[in-house]
C-alpha cells in the first residue's frame, strides 16, 4: 500500500504537469529511437561488410608461391654439405604452384576440431579469346557445393545456378565485367587458351558479380574437373586449400601450425584483410558515442523539468512531511516521477527505434558488390533494445535522484514559517 | 504532575536560535495538555509562540527538554519515526490551507489516512465524507481545491487534520487569512469539535477575540509562559 500510495501521488503530481512531463519523456524517447535506429543500422552494416570478408574469403589460406626452394636438391648430398656451390642458371620446374598431397592434407585438415570446412581451388592464368583479341583472365576451379556452403559463392550469383558448374560438363562462370568486354551472354560459348597452348571451348552457364572491377574483369569459375581437364592434371592437382574455421581468432596462430606442418605458405584472414577489423571498431564507437550523448542530454532535460517541481511543490512537500510522510516517501514520490517519465519515453522510444529502423530497412541500397541485397541492412537484435531501455531507466533514475533526495531533505518549518 | 487525561507535556523545553548571534527563543517552557481541552496560545510577534508549537508538532527537533505525547517521550527518535507520530496522532491547520491542487477535495482528506493504511480504502472514504458533513462542507467533496473559497479551503484543511482521529490538533493562526465571517465559522467549528467530540486543541494566534473564548489561555513574552489563565 504504501509504495502503491507514493506512486498514486507520483502519477498525480505528474498528470497537473502533463506538458512539461510530456516534453521530458520525448527527450528520453528520442534518445533511445536514435541509439536503436543508430545501433541497428550500423551494426547491420558492419555484418554485412564483416560478412562479405569473413563469410567469403578462407579464413587459412594453403596455397604455394613460385619461389626458389630455401634449400636447393645439391644441399641435400651428404657429401656436398659444407662447401660453396658454383651452379649458375637454375630454372623453376612447372609444377611450383601444386600443394604436395592435398587430399590427403584436406583429410587430415578436415578432422581438426577447430575447423568447420575445407574447400580445395585450383588456380589458373588463362587468355580468353574473343573475336580479334585476347583477354587475359583468371579460372578459379572450385569444388561447387563445398564453396557455396563454405563461402556463399551464390551470394554474388548474378544470373544462372553455381550447381550448373557441376552439371553441365566444360561449363563457365564469368564476372559480369568480363563477359561485358567480351560481348557474351549465358549460355553463349567461348574459347580459352591454356598457358600450355591448348584451345578448349567453354560454355557460360552463368555470370556473377563481387564489386570489385578488377575482380569481375578477369576472374571467371569452373569445376575442379574441368580445369583439371584444362590443364592436363590428375584428379589430385590442387593448388589452393582453403579452411574456414569455427573461430576466427584462430586463424594467424592456425596458418602459422598448418604452414610448419604441411610445408606450404599460409596465409590467414586477418594478415590479408587487417583494414576490416578497426572499420568496425570505429563504426561501433561512433554509434554508441552518439547515442550515450542523447540520452545524456534527455537526462538533463529531466533533472532540469524535476528540479523547476519541486520548487513548485515546496508547499504540497511540506504539508504531506506535516502529514505523516517520511523524508524517503518523498524520495520515493520524485524517483517515481522519473521513473514514470524513463520507462513511458523508454518505451516509446523503442517503439519510434523500431519504426525508424523499419523505415531504413526498406529504403533502396543498390550495391554492385551484393546483388542480392536492394535495401539498406538493419540489425534487429533484442540485444540493443534491452540495452536501450536499461539505459534510459538507469539515466531516468540517477537524473531523478538528486532532485528527490533534495525534495526529502526539504524543512517543513521553513516553507510553513515562511508564509 | 502527571494525569492520566494528559495529552501532551512540555518539560522545561528551550532553544536557541544562532542566526546572526545566539539568540534565546524559548525559555524554560513547561505546561500540560489534558484531553478535551481548548487552549491557545497568544503573544506578540516573535515571542516564540510559533516556535514552541513546531517543537510540540515534533517538526522542529533541536531543541532541549523533553515532550511527552500519551506518555512518550518524542526525544532522540529517528525523523521516520517522527513522521508517523505527526501521521498517527497530530493534526496540522495552518493559515494557509495546503492542499494539493492536483487531487480533489476527497482525496486531500484521504491522503493521510492512507498514509497511515489502517482502514481499507472504502472505509477511509466513507470516513473522510463523514468529516465533511460534520463541518458542512460534503458538497464540495469531488471538486479541485482551487475552485473553493478561502473558508471552504480551511474547513477541508480542519476535516484533513481530524481524519485519522489525532490525539491532538495544533493550528498556528487557522483564521488569520479568514474574514470575520469565515473565522467565527471556523472558529465555532473548531470550539464545537471540542465540546461535542472531546478534541484536544492546541492553537496559536494573536487574536484575542479568538483567545478569549477558548478555555485556556497561555500567554507568551519573550520565551517565557507569563500567564496561563482559566477562561471562565
Amino acid at each position: 500500500m504504501k509504495p502503491g500510495l507514493n506512486l498514486i501521488i507520483a502519477w498525480g503530481l505528474l498528470r497537473a504537469r502533463v506538458k512539461q512531463s510530456v516534453v521530458a519523456g520525448v527527450g528520453v524517447t528520442f534518445g533511445i529511437a536514435m541509439f536503436i535506429t543508430l545501433t541497428g543500422f550500423m551494426t547491420g552494416l558492419n555484418d554485412l561488410l564483416d560478412g562479405l570478408i569473413i563469410n567469403r574469403t578462407a579464413h587459412v589460406r594453403l596455397y604455394n608461391e613460385v619461389k626458389p626452394a630455401i634449400k636447393q636438391p645439391i644441399e641435400y648430398v651428404q657429401k656436398y654439405d659444407h662447401p660453396k656451390h658454383f651452379i649458375s642458371s637454375i630454372k623453376p620446374k612447372e609444377h611450383g604452384k601444386e600443394i604436395y598431397d592435398a587430399p590427403r592434407i584436406m583429410e587430415s585438415i578436415s578432422k581438426d576440431p577447430r575447423v568447420s570446412g575445407v574447400a580445395p581451388k585450383v588456380v589458373t592464368q588463362v587468355f580468353f579469346n574473343a573475336g580479334e583479341i585476347e583477354i587475359a583472365g583468371v579460372v578459379n576451379g572450385i569444388d561447387v557445393l563445398e564453396e557455396d556452403r563454405l563461402f556463399a559463392f551464390s551470394d554474388n550469383v548474378l544470373e544462372g545456378q553455381a550447381i550448373d558448374l557441376d552439371h553441365v560438363s566444360n561449363s563457365i562462370f564469368l564476372g559480369k565485367g568480363l563477359a561485358d568486354k567480351m560481348l557474351v551472354k549465358k549460355g553463349d560459348v567461348i574459347q580459352v587458351s591454356t598457358p600450355r597452348g591448348d584451345f578448349v571451348l567453354l560454355k557460360i552457364v552463368g555470370l556473377f558479380q563481387v564489386g570489385l572491377a578488377d575482380f569481375d574483369n578477369t576472374q571467371s569459375y569452373t569445376s575442379m574437373e574441368t580445369i583439371q581437364k584444362l590443364l592436363g592434371k590428375p584428379a589430385s592437382y590442387i593448388t589452393d586449400i582453403q579452411v574456414k574455421l569455427n573461430n576466427i581468432e584462430d586463424a594467424p596462430d592456425m596458418a602459422k601450425e598448418f604452414a610448419n606442418i604441411y610445408h606450404t605458405d599460409a596465409v590467414d584472414i586477418q594478415t590479408a584483410n587487417a583494414q576490416f577489423e578497426t572499420g568496425t571498431d570505429v563504426r561501433n564507437i561512433i554509434s554508441f558515442a552518439v547515442s550515450i550523448v542523447l540520452l545524456i542530454v534527455a537526462g538533463f532535460g529531466i533533472y532540469n523539468i524535476l528540479n523547476m517541481m519541486i520548487y513548485e511543490k515546496m508547499d504540497s512537500i511540506a504539508i504531506m512531511k506535516a502529514t505523516g510522510f517520511s523524508g524517503s516517501d518523498v524520495k520515493q514520490v520524485f524517483l517515481f516521477l522519473s521513473m514514470i517519465i524513463g520507462v513511458s519515453g523508454g518505451i516509446a522510444g523503442l517503439l519510434l527505434g523500431f519504426t525508424l529502423s523499419s523505415i531504413v530497412d526498406n529504403i533502396p541500397f543498390v550495391t554492385a558488390a551484393l546483388p542480392k541485397i536492394n535495401t539498406f541492412p538493419v540489425n534487429f537484435n533484442p540485444v540493443y533494445y534491452g540495452i536501450g531501455i536499461v539505459f534510459a531507466l538507469v539515466t531516468t533514475y540517477i537524473a531523478g535522484l538528486f532532485p528527490a533526495r533534495k525534495a526529502s531533505h526539504i524543512d517543513p518549518v521553513i516553507i510553513i514559517r515562511g508564509k | 504532575m502527571t494525569n492520566k487525561n494528559t495529552v501532551l507535556q512540555a518539560i522545561d523545553i528551550c532553544k536557541d536560535f544562532y542566526d546572526p548571534v545566539k539568540i534565546r527563543v524559548l525559555n524554560h517552557v513547561s505546561f500540560n495538555i489534558l484531553k478535551g481541552e481548548f487552549i491557545s496560545i497568544i503573544g506578540k510577534s516573535g515571542c516564540g509562540k510559533s516556535t514552541l508549537l513546531y517543537i510540540l508538532s515534533t517538526m522542529d527537533t533541536v531543541y532541549d527538554g523533553d515532550i511527552l505525547l500519551n506518555g512518550n517521550s518524542l526525544k532522540n527518535r529517528s525523523n521516520a519515526d517522527l513522521a508517523k507520530v505527526r501521521n498517527e496522532s497530530i493534526g496540522f491547520v495552518f493559515q494557509f490551507h495546503y492542499l494539493l491542487a492536483e487531487f480533489n477535495v476527497l482525496h486531500n482528506i484521504m491522503l493521510p489516512a492512507l498514509k497511515l493504511n489502517k482502514f481499507s480504502r472504502q472505509e477511509i472514504e466513507h470516513r473522510a465524507m463523514e468529516r465533511l458533513r460534520q463541518l458542512g462542507v460534503e458538497d464540495q467533496a469531488l471538486k479541485m481545491p482551487g475552485q473553493l473559497s478561502g473558508g471552504q479551503k480551511q474547513r477541508i484543511a480542519i476535516a484533513r487534520a481530524l481524519i485519522n482521529d489525532p490525539a491532538i490538533i495544533m493550528g498556528d493562526e487557522p483564521t488569520g487569512n479568514l474574514d470575520k465571517y469565515n473565522s467565527d465559522l471556523v472558529f465555532d467549528l473548531l470550539s464545537k469539535l471540542t465540546h461535542e467530540f472531546g478534541q484536544t486543541m492546541l492553537i496559536v494566534t494573536h487574536d484575542n477575540d479568538f483567545a478569549r473564548r477558548t478555555d485556556r489561555i497561555i500567554e507568551m513574552q519573550d520565551g517565557k509562559i507569563i500567564s496561563e489563565n482559566q477562561v471562565v
